[in-house]
């Protein structure tokens, strides 16, 4: 008999094969999901309003093209629904039959929803194509080494995020519904993690705050990498901080899991 | 083999009363009260038993089914299944065991089943050839034909039940936790799904624990019953030996040919039943020879019947007798203290 991590290792494919007939099932839906995380495009029209007169802080027009369309990428390919899913499949029950499955479900639901990502380029990529014929294409990094690292910190912050809203998640073990915190975590998100401005230009004890948290981690890094030329140091000063927040997040992941299972209550049936 | 030592199961439950001025009071005070779902119940299966679990809704069987799953967590005492601790869900376990529930569904909602049965053999690791031999013969005896290519969602109840059966079966499970299997399904498919589950049981010498409210099915498959009540295990053992404790007399149905008195059929039995022609009548074991004499000998009844008592008929009768008691001794208490 297998152990469960070679078990869920090869079973990866296949979970990824059923998480894209999964995404795709719905074709509109999922179109119209995909165009709801269009908050960059709005803050993008704003700021470059704000800086046609002159730099704003450091930031030029071309600046704020290149962040808020390198920050709309990100978002997109990291975005994740896993605390709902989580919270309601806890709540009614429902995780009971993945309970019964020699896979543990933050692998399982993991794979289900990096089966997203490749449809959610269908999005992106034009956004990053607009991004290199625009304006901010000069305000992007030229560095190709640097580059070649916004793979791994996407797919990290991927990661962070993944972790932190399956915690959330996990929380409804607790207090049976955690929707509640989804929505606190998306408004810290939303000004810590630098989706809605860059975290140069958020007065400077919050900026010294969100450093302290997991949340650049989640978007400002790679975001960082394909829009600012950093030193060698600086690169692998924040895909080392990137790298212990992903792994800090998945301890308490499956911490808070191992804890809130035993309290699971399989309610129905 | 599964044993269960003390099991006991309670949970926390926020009660309150309806209407708007209590939902706006529980929301500074809370009144939670503990439901004892499962206290104390003790028990051994052996490797390819059949056993039935019995009880009034509620009694605890489903909760009794979860925790030997692995679902939910012990509040006290211990169960193991096969020597595994279930709620440890160790995969060794998870991969020899099943649960059908028909309230709950495995399959994924909006995919046709194909594609869950695709995900379980690659989470289960079953061999493909394995997988194919299992599937057809599946496939064959539910008649689930292109229902495994149709979404999930847009199948009926019984529909849904046949994939789930499939889905649950096909990594050729050792141990088989049944609850409510056959809900929803006709009764020609039933009768399939319980001739299946014997079969299973006897090719594969697998384990069978199953609740059904369709007493039919576990007359039909078990030759052993647990039946609990208010969490408490009340009867461990043979399905006719229960019958014969709880009532031991026979049940004679017959059809009347001829005009007959109701003082010469209560002579016979105590009437239970009289619709028109037809009769049934309960008779006293040791008498039974007399009886049916003198049925089909001058009364010249036909279609004549003897059977044991309905399973449901004994429940009724063990379930209220013990509420009664719990009730009378309660108020006794109630009494004593005042």
């Amino acid at each position: 008999m297998r152990s469960g991590t070679s078990r869920a290792l090869r079973a990866l494919p296949t979970l990824f094969r059923v998480g894209v007939a999964e995404t795709v099932a719905y074709r509109a839906e999922f179109l119209v999901w995909l165009l709801t995380s269009t908050l960059p495009l709005v803050m993008l029209g704003l700021w470059t309003s704000v800086a046609g007169e002159g730099p704003f802080r450091g930031y030029a027009s071309p600046d704020f093209v290149a962040y808020y369309l390198a920050t709309l990428v990100v978002r997109n390919l990291t975005g994740s629904w896993v605390s709902w899913q989580v919270s309601e499949e806890v709540r009614t029950g429902a995780l009971a039959m993945r309970l019964l499955r020699p896979v543990h479900p933050f692998v399982a639901l993991g794979a289900s929803h990096l089966a997203a990502v490749p449809f959610r380029t269908i999005v992106a990529l034009p956004i990053a194509l607009v991004l290199l014929a625009s304006s901010g294409a000069s305000a992007l990094s030229g560095d190709p080494g640097q580059l070649l690292c916004v793979l791994p910190s996407v797919a990290l912050a991927w990661l962070v995020t993944f972790a932190t809203l399956f915690t959330i998640g996990s929380l409804a073990f607790f207090i049976t519904k955690s929707m509640a915190i989804a929505n606190l975590y998306f408004g810290l998100f939303s000004l810590l993690s630098g989706y809605l401005l860059p975290l140069p230009l958020l007065p400077r004890w919050v900026a010294t705050v969100a450093e302290l948290t997991p949340f650049p981690a989640m978007l400002t890094t790679p975001v960082e990498l394909l829009t600012r030329t950093l030193s060698g140091a600086d690169l692998a000063r924040l895909l080392g901080v990137q790298l212990g927040w992903a792994a800090a997040t998945v301890l308490v992941a499956l911490t808070v899991w191992r804890l809130g299972v035993r309290r699971f209550e399989a309610v129905g049936g | 083999m599964i044993r269960a030592d003390e099991l006991t199961k309670h949970f926390k439950v926020h009660r309150r009363k309806p209407g708007f001025a209590a939902a706006l009071a529980s929301v500074f005070r809370r009144r939670y009260e503990v439901v004892r779902a499962v206290e104390n119940v003790s028990f051994r299966i052996e490797r390819g038993e059949r056993v039935g679990f019995l009880g009034p809704n509620g009694a605890g069987k489903t909760t009794t089914l979860k925790l030997l799953a692995g679902l939910l967590h012990p509040t006290s005492g211990a169960v193991t299944v096969d020597g595994y601790v279930p709620s440890k869900r160790p995969p060794e376990l998870l991969g020899s065991i099943t649960l059908v529930m028909g309230q709950k569904s495995q399959l994924i909602w909006d995919l046709p089943p194909s594609e869950t049965y695709a995900m379980n053999r690659a989470i289960f690791d079953v061999p493909k050839a394995e997988f194919d031999a299992t599937l057809a013969e599946l496939t064959e005896l539910l008649e689930l034909g292109k229902l495994v290519d149709k979404p999930t969602r847009q199948l009926s109840l019984g529909e849904r039940m046949k994939c789930e059966l499939a889905a649950a079966l096909l990594h050729r499970p050792k141990t088989l936790f049944l609850d409510e299997p056959t809900i929803g399904l006709d009764v020609a498919m039933q009768l399939a799904i319980r001739d299946f589950v014997r079969r299973y049981n006897q090719r594969h010498e697998a384990t069978v624990l199953l609740t059904s409210h369709y007493m039919d099915d576990v007359v039909a498959l078990c030759p052993r019953i647990l039946v609990i009540d208010e969490g408490k295990l009340v009867h461990d053992g043979d399905l006719r030996q229960l019958v014969k404790t709880m009532d031991p007399d026979k049940r004679v149905s017959f059809t009347l040919t001829s005009e007959v008195g109701a003082d010469e059929l209560e002579r016979l039995g105590a009437v239970i039943l009289r619709e028109g022609t037809r009769v049934t009548l309960r008779v006293v074991e040791r008498e039974i020879p007399a009886v049916v004499g003198r049925l089909l000998g001058p009364l010249h009844v036909a279609d004549l019947a003897i059977e044991d008592p309905p399973l449901e008929e004994i429940l009724r009768a063990m379930f209220g007798k013990a509420r009664e008691e719990r009730a009378a001794s309660e108020a006794a208490e109630a009494g004593g203290a005042t």
